[in-house]
């Protein structure tokens, strides 16, 4: 065995056992890899999670300065149907005025109904504001208890720590009364 | 040795500053680079090695699958099936998780076979033997809590006899059955307990596979010759010539590990399992896992629970005292004729019993499980103690290197030479 070493070093000088352990160790670490993502990949969310990716919400019922909050991938939407006073605010403000420059338009598929993530963008919390009773921030909006953000009618940050405007998700209406998140 | 910086002569500079103040490298250099190991190893050689893969396969996929399972008598079925179905590569997870349990025994099994017949039980090894049984009793009962988790027909009626077992010990017999259980039979509280402590089972046994090399590095390996090395010309360094042939065996292993996993994944299982436990009915024939039907003949085979008990739990203590049983001073069975062939019945007897084991309680089987098991105690109790009397063993090597190439004496150290890169 001692003497397949050196004797057939290939042309460039690189000794075969050199050759070898690169070989082998290549194949190990692939390997290792190819076994690694089964393991990996079994922690992603698994098939009878993802097919809860999408919820339906019914908003007939849901009258003019109420707000209901629905289930959707474990996290709240905020669904408020906005009076013509809260519309009005939220397009009367100046962009110069925004932390995060949205208009109110971009923001809603209907002007009446916004559809967002109830989720504020600072560390987390659940922002006060879908109960009649709730403090919603000197924007008339939302009010994050945690560590104080307030956002306007249209959700858009305005004052405190959170750096974004609240999330919008992706949604559609499936009918004048009906819309379908995720 | 004194304190202060080990002397580390580790090439690469950053290695050598961690070696210098924790010698882990120059520890695994000389445990697993030029450890002299026997140059003459077979590929029975291998299975240590093998085990020490598989447990770490069954920790990674077992850590995996706890993940998602829920030790729930309302959930733990249905859990194990979403994992089957829902959860990415579940199936697979799962699969070489229950196929690795198996792959684990049969790998097991041929690593305590070659220490019976090549006599490494035998001083200076006694220890590093008796802990390798206390490694396989763990095993047992770790596979056989496994088992319970999936909460099928098997689990449960498999988890009610096994710890009825227990029952069998005057005065405190029903007081253990009752701890086992945590109730007045096996459910909710048993399952939880058992998840547990199937998941802290595995580390002990890592806990003691490290005593286990510990005193493997003390003694050195056995070897097919069963005589001890002599010197330099009777070893190889560990590396290359060893990882280079357990990476070989590893292939094979995987290759059929492999076979089991993507093509008859439940052989070895019962469909029962695939049944959700119902305390109301019992399965008509219930057996436990294909690695334990040796000992379920031989708990069978007595007609007395309390006699069946212990003897099932005999047949392996009496491994625990098998270096003091065998007085042979000859290790390796290719220099014992007549134990040779003894033994070789006993493994007969050791694959009789696991047929027997998988058969109904009816005759024959008994019958002839009533005569392996009598066999299978009479060669550890009666055929060796007497050998080591009686036999005469064939004349042994002079050395290892001497039985290996033949002819003369080799010069000193010739075998040893290092390589160019080794």
């Amino acid at each position: 065995m001692a003497d397949t070493g050196e004797a057939t070093a290939a042309a460039d000088g690189t000794p075969r056992r050199d050759f070898l352990n690169l070989v082998t160790a290549s194949f190990v670490g692939l390997g290792v890899g190819a076994i690694a993502w089964p393991f990996v990949n079994s922690m992603q969310p698994a098939r009878d999670v993802l097919a809860l990716a999408s919820t339906d919400a019914e908003l007939g019922a849901i009258q003019a300065g109420q707000a209901v909050t629905v289930m959707w991938r474990g996290k709240p939407v905020f669904i408020r149907h906005r009076t013509a006073k809260d519309i009005e605010e939220a397009r009367a403000v100046p962009m110069s005025d925004l932390k995060d420059p949205a208009t109110d338009q971009s923001r809603v598929q209907k002007d009446q109904w916004l559809v967002m993530i109830g989720i504020c963008t600072h560390l987390g919390c659940i922002p006060l504001g879908q109960k009649p009773t709730d403090n919603k921030g000197q924007y008339d909006g939302w009010f994050c208890p945690c560590h104080g953000s307030a956002y306007d009618t249209s959700g858009r940050i305005r004052v405190g720590p959170a750096p974004r405007n609240l999330d919008i998700p992706p949604y559609a209406f499936t009918s004048d009364t009906k819309i379908r998140i995720g | 040795m004194a304190s202060g910086l080990h002397n580390s002569d580790i090439p690469n500079p950053v290695l050598r500053w961690i070696d210098q103040r924790m010698p882990v490298f120059t520890m695994m250099q000389k445990e697993y680079g030029s450890f002299p190991t026997p140059r003459n190893f077979n590929y029975f050689w291998n299975f240590g090695a093998l085990a020490m893969v598989n447990l770490m396969i069954m920790i990674a996929t077992g850590i995996f699958l706890a993940m998602h399972y829920t030790p729930h008598t309302s959930m733990a079925f249905d859990s194990v099936e979403r994992i089957m179905r829902d959860v990415n590569f579940g199936w697979l997870l799962r699969y070489v998780h229950a196929n690795g349990a198996s792959m684990f025994f049969i790998v097991v099994y041929i690593h305590i076979w070659r220490g019976l017949y090549y006599g490494s039980y035998k001083a200076p090894r006694e220890l590093l033997w008796i802990l390798g049984v206390v490694i396989f009793l763990l095993m047992m009962a770790t596979a056989f809590m496994g088992y319970v988790l999936p909460w099928g027909q098997m689990s449960f009626w498999g988890a009610t006899v096994i710890t009825n077992l227990f029952s069998a010990f005057p005065v405190v017999g029903e007081w253990i059955v009752q701890l086992l259980w945590g109730g007045f039979s096996v459910d909710n509280p048993t399952l939880n307990r058992f998840f547990a402590l199937h998941y802290l089972l595995p580390f002990v046994i890592v806990g003691v596979v490290f005593l286990h090399v510990v005193a493997l590095h003390i003694t050195g390996s056995n070897n097919p010759l069963g005589v001890e090395p002599k010197g330099p010309q009777d070893t190889l360094p560990f590396h290359p010539y060893y990882t280079a042939k357990d990476s070989f065996g590893l292939v094979i292993y995987f290759i059929v590990f492999a076979v089991l996993v993507f093509f008859a994944p439940n052989y070895l299982g019962h469909p029962d399992n695939y049944i959700p436990a119902d305390p109301l009915v019992t399965p008509a024939h219930i057996v436990p896992e294909w690695y334990f039907l040796p000992f379920y003949a031989i708990l069978r085979a007595v007609p007395d629970k309390l006699g069946g008990v212990l003897l099932m739990f005999g047949s392996i203590a009496v491994l625990f005292v098998l270096p003091w049983l065998d007085g042979s001073p000859v290790r390796s069975m290719r220099f014992r004729p007549i134990a040779r062939i003894a033994f070789l019945l006993w493994t007969v007897a050791f694959f009789v019993l696991l047929w027997c084991g998988g058969k109904p309680a009816e005759e024959p089987y008994v019958t002839i499980s009533r005569f392996a098991t009598a066999y299978y105690f009479a060669y550890f109790l009666v055929i060796l103690p007497l050998l080591a009397r009686l036999e005469k063993p064939l004349p042994l090597p002079e050395s290892i290197a001497r039985a290996v190439l033949g002819g003369g004496p080799l010069p000193a150290g010739a075998a040893a030479k290092p390589m160019e890169k080794a």
